[in-house]
């Protein structure tokens, strides 16, 4: 009883340096999950034990270190290519006035719900060598064929248009929640507006730049769609092959586990970024919202950048799905009604976006308060699941879930967990930032004035975190939207979603019905968004 | 004032937060819930309405060969008495299917409305199904796997029983496993498909060995990763033998080939112009005629010699072992090789009926008309030996 009482106490949430460790009310739902997560890699490393030889063998022949050097390029130009379009984009709409900054804010979170395999075939089809863009261009000024984009200039566009929401997500609830004094003192004290955002602004903003980067480089890590479709072979694309061409899950598992080990690589190097910095105020004060930039002359040309973005990233896929859906409805093709899969969709989006938040709280709140061996390596296993291709998840769970929890297999329960698993690190990582901009204080302000521990959360930290949670509940949300081989592996039978909509229409050439099921996926997602970023404030 | 409104706000977190938790909950025990009664059914009755389907299906083939009628006219001469009798216990049927729901969703439909039992449909690739059939093992809750092709249905022919002869004769020989293990349902010819724009049949060289001629060099795409090509190279094996075969990959690789990961974007940019020529399957091309219209600038043409170049592919299904529906899941197979179903796969995915009497599309090479090698669907499945020569060839990396 007094120990329970000392827990409890804990939750004050006192730095590592504070006496007594975390309180159960994190550790024990903490643990559990890390338990959960620990599924995936088990798994692997269950089914990889039958591999042996024959993984060697294999391994040597397909070129693994070519392979890998290509994977790791386009990693980094990815992230990086994500990071420049991002930190900008986020700067602009958040502190200055640019006009209808909501309007882009939205827009320009969207592209994160367009399925990489959609992307992909867009932009072969609008920007192929005799693509829409070459058929116009004939027709203007006679061009017969474009450079061709396919290969690791294609991949890299795509994934990097599709994938710098991340970032931008994560810097933007950073920049909601900094302290403009800092600036202040930085200008006031000599530095213009470029030293200022060089010695001040980037090292405050390192840790929400470097936990998006980290989401975009994982993905890229994870994608099959538009490389697969762009023609660039990566270590997922030689995953995929032995799932899907040769019929090999030992094999596919051996890659899997090699590609975890990729994954730690890059999460290792992440952690190299994090110092032991603060990023909250430490003295008297609160923290004030920042004031609007004026943009004066460079209104138009910020508008300008935010529309090239938008227009690349959203409106290229969005015409071409356009154009096939206009063009198989005047061909006579009918179009299904697809509002029980939009239906399905939403619901497990939600629940697996609500399950996500809850599930990511006390990760990040241990890997924040209570920094050690432990709480770091809970924090970084989340990641692990995000790096695996789905398919490499969805096995692991048939396999649990068919021989050891039959009771919950094929049911919706172990598709939401299953989404849990894939996308947790997006609503860690967003938490975690926003964590890290909280003063500890605060909250042992709150205590002392006589508020109970679970009082204070909601009232004091829940708050002053909100940006954060909520831009990773979107994360989870949307990219569930899209989510394709665990929804079709643990998705009870007959339940179909958007994403399965178009994919199974996509396959078959039924372009018309995939446009439609695509659009409404775009549609149905910028609802929560749109939400999401309409009531926040400026 | 502002303090009432932070209040506010916090309450309505925490509230929704709850809400959420709650749906969760409540989400996941209504499903439970859902499921208990389906469990207490299985029993037998019922065989009558067989034969009516087969006669209403000749008449039917007789008047219209083309598809939508076809369906509604045998939805509707399914007799409703028959539905009613059936009530006491028709159970149920779960089909993991390798084969899209654009395509067969409407069959499979029909067949739930004809026979009463209620099926359950898993749609996902073939690949992943067979993945998760082995990881399942006996604990499958499916009774039947409907594969896009025989690699799949090889991957896990060892969870699959031996058919029953009633089931196995109603399809053609060739069409089946060897062990009858499963069989055919569609078939699907390998074909070149071209960009008319640049080139009439006569151009192509009258067998595949004619691509690795170099004025084909930079006019080529390929998928070396998809299912059915990997099944032409295993047919190339068996008619030429692996020297021969290695040859010709690497005859085409040396006319540089633009490489896709699957048959649609091929025709695609067929019709582009991307490319001249490309190796696929012959239904695509009908999609696309049906979404773009007669103008699209690409057609498909079957080796006039023949050879591996056209052989015709096989989608098969076969029962697990593990099924818990035996009965309705042979009865779903029988179905599926009747004439109704046939015409609906004839008329509907543009594929080959594998019964006789059955019309195709006029727009399809008669199968007797395509000069085919004489390999069965048996034939096909040594797809480890494929994946390891063309990884030695160096077209798999």
């Amino acid at each position: 009883m007094p120990n329970f009482l000392a827990n409890f106490r804990g939750l004050a949430w006192r730095q590592a340096a504070a006496i007594g460790g975390p309180p159960a009310i994190l550790w024990a739902p903490a643990l559990v999950i890390g338990a959960f997560l620990l599924l995936s890699p088990i798994y692997l490393g269950i089914r990889s034990l039958g591999a042996g030889y024959e993984f060697w063998d294999l391994f040597l022949r397909i070129r693994v270190l070519e392979i890998l050097l290509r994977t790791l390029l386009l990693v980094g130009t990815v992230t990086g290519a994500s990071i420049l379009l991002a930190v900008p984009l986020a700067w602009l709409t958040v502190r200055t006035d640019l006009p209808l900054a909501r309007f882009w804010n939205v827009l320009l979170t969207l592209p994160l719900v367009i399925p990489s395999y959609v992307a992909g075939f867009a932009v072969v089809v609008a920007l192929g060598p005799r693509g829409m863009l070459q058929g116009f261009l004939e027709n203007l000024v006679g061009v017969e064929r474009l450079p061709d984009l396919s290969g690791f200039p294609g991949a890299m566009l795509t994934l990097a248009l599709l994938s710098y929401p991340y970032v931008l997500l994560t810097v933007r609830a950073a920049l909601q929640r900094l302290d403009p004094s800092l600036e202040e003192s930085s200008r006031g004290l000599g530095y213009g507006w470029w030293g200022t955002f060089r010695r001040v602004m980037i090292p405050l903003l390192r840790p929400a730049v470097a936990a998006g980067g980290l989401l975009v480089a994982l993905y890229t890590l994870s994608d099959f769609g538009a490389v697969s479709l762009l023609r660039y072979e990566t270590f997922t694309w030689a995953i995929f092959i032995q799932y899907e061409a040769a019929l090999d899950r030992t094999l596919g598992a051996a890659f899997s586990l090699a590609l975890v080990f990729l994954a730690l690589g890059l999460l290792l190097g992440e952690s190299l970024t994090r110092g032991r910095s603060r990023y909250y105020r430490v003295d008297q004060g609160a923290v004030r919202p920042s004031p609007t930039v004026p943009l004066g002359r460079w209104r138009w040309p910020a508008v300008g950048f935010c529309a090239l973005v938008a227009v690349m990233a959203l409106a290229l896929p969005m015409s071409v799905l356009v154009y096939w859906a206009v063009r198989g409805v005047a061909a006579g093709e009918p179009l299904l009604a697809l509002w029980s899969a939009a239906g399905n969709s939403f619901y497990v989006s939600g629940l697996a976006a609500a399950g996500a938040v809850l599930a990511a709280l006390p990760i990040a709140a241990l890997s924040v308060r209570y920094p050690g061996l432990i709480s770091s390596l809970l924090e970084r296993i989340t990641y692990v699941g995000f790096a695996l291709p789905g398919i490499a998840v969805a096995l692991g769970l048939v396999f649990f879930g068919a021989n050891f929890a039959r009771f919950i297999y094929q049911h919706l329960s172990l598709l939401i967990l299953s989404y849990i698993i894939l996308f947790l690190p997006t609503a860690v990582s967003s938490a975690r930032t926003s964590f890290l901009q909280l003063n500890p204080r605060i909250e042992e302000a709150a205590r002392s004035l006589g508020r109970a521990p679970l009082g204070v959360f909601t009232s004091v930290t829940l708050p002053l975190i909100r940006p954060g949670v909520l831009a990773g509940a979107a994360l989870v949300f949307l990219l569930t939207m899209k989510e394709l081989p665990a929804t079709l592996i643990l998705g009870p039978t007959g339940f179909s979603t958007l994403a399965t909509s178009i994919w199974g229409a996509a396959s078959e050439a039924f372009f018309a019905q995939a446009a439609a099921a695509a659009l409404l996926l775009i549609g149905v997602s910028s609802v929560p968004l749109a939400f999401l970023m309409l009531r926040e404030r400026r | 004032m502002s303090g009432l409104v932070w209040l506010n706000r916090n309450f309505w977190l925490t509230l929704l937060m709850l809400g959420l938790l709650s749906v969760l909950v409540v989400g996941c025990t209504r499903e439970i819930v859902k499921e208990v009664p389906q469990e207490v059914v299985v029993e037998k009755e019922v065989v009558k309405e067989v034969p009516v389907e087969v006669v209403v299906s000749r008449e039917v083939v007789k008047e219209i060969p083309v598809q939508v009628v076809v369906e509604k006219e045998v939805v509707r001469e399914v007799p409703r008495d028959v539905v009613v009798e059936r009530e006491a216990a028709p159970g149920k049927l779960v089909v993991y299917s390798g084969r899209s729901e654009s395509l067969v969703d409407n069959i499979i439909r029909q067949f739930g409305e004809a026979t009463g039992i209620e099926v359950e449909v898993k749609y996902a690739n073939t690949a992943q199904l067979a993945a998760t059939l082995l990881e399942e093992g006996g604990n499958s809750p499916a009774d039947v796997f409907f594969a896009q092709d025989p690699g799949g249905l090889g991957a896990v022919a060892s969870m699959l029983v031996v058919l029953p002869d009633s089931v196995l004769e109603q399809g053609p020989e060739w069409a089946r496993s060897p062990e009858g293990r499963w069989v055919g349902i569609s078939g699907r010819a390998r074909t070149v498909v071209y960009n008319t724009d640049k080139l009439t049949e006569a151009d192509l060289p009258d067998d595949m060995f004619g691509f690795t001629d170099p004025v084909w060099k930079d006019r080529i795409g390929w998928a070396p990763t998809n299912a059915s090509f990997q099944a032409m190279v295993t047919a190339m094996r068996a008619e030429w033998g692996d020297a021969r075969t290695r040859e010709w990959l690497e005859g085409i690789k040396a006319n540089n080939p633009k490489i896709y990961p699957k048959n649609t974007p091929q025709v695609a940019a067929a019709a582009a112009g991307e490319i001249d020529v490309g190796f696929v399957n012959h239904y695509y091309l009908f999609r696309f005629l049906a979404e773009e219209g007669e103008d699209f600038a690409a057609r498909n043409y079957h080796p006039r010699s023949g050879g591996p170049g056209s052989i015709v592919m096989v989608a098969g299904a076969g029962i697990l072992s593990s099924a818990k529906n035996v009965e309705n899941a042979e009865r779903f197979l029988k179905f599926m090789l009747s004439p109704v179903a046939q015409q609906y796969f004839a008329g509907q995915t543009f594929e080959y009926p594998l019964v006789e009497g059955v019309k195709i599309q006029r727009v399809l090479v008669p199968l007797a008309d395509i000069v085919k090698p004489d390999l069965t669907a048996g034939d096909l499945v040594d797809l480890k030996g494929t994946q390891a020569l063309l990884q030695d060839a160096g077209v798999l990396p």
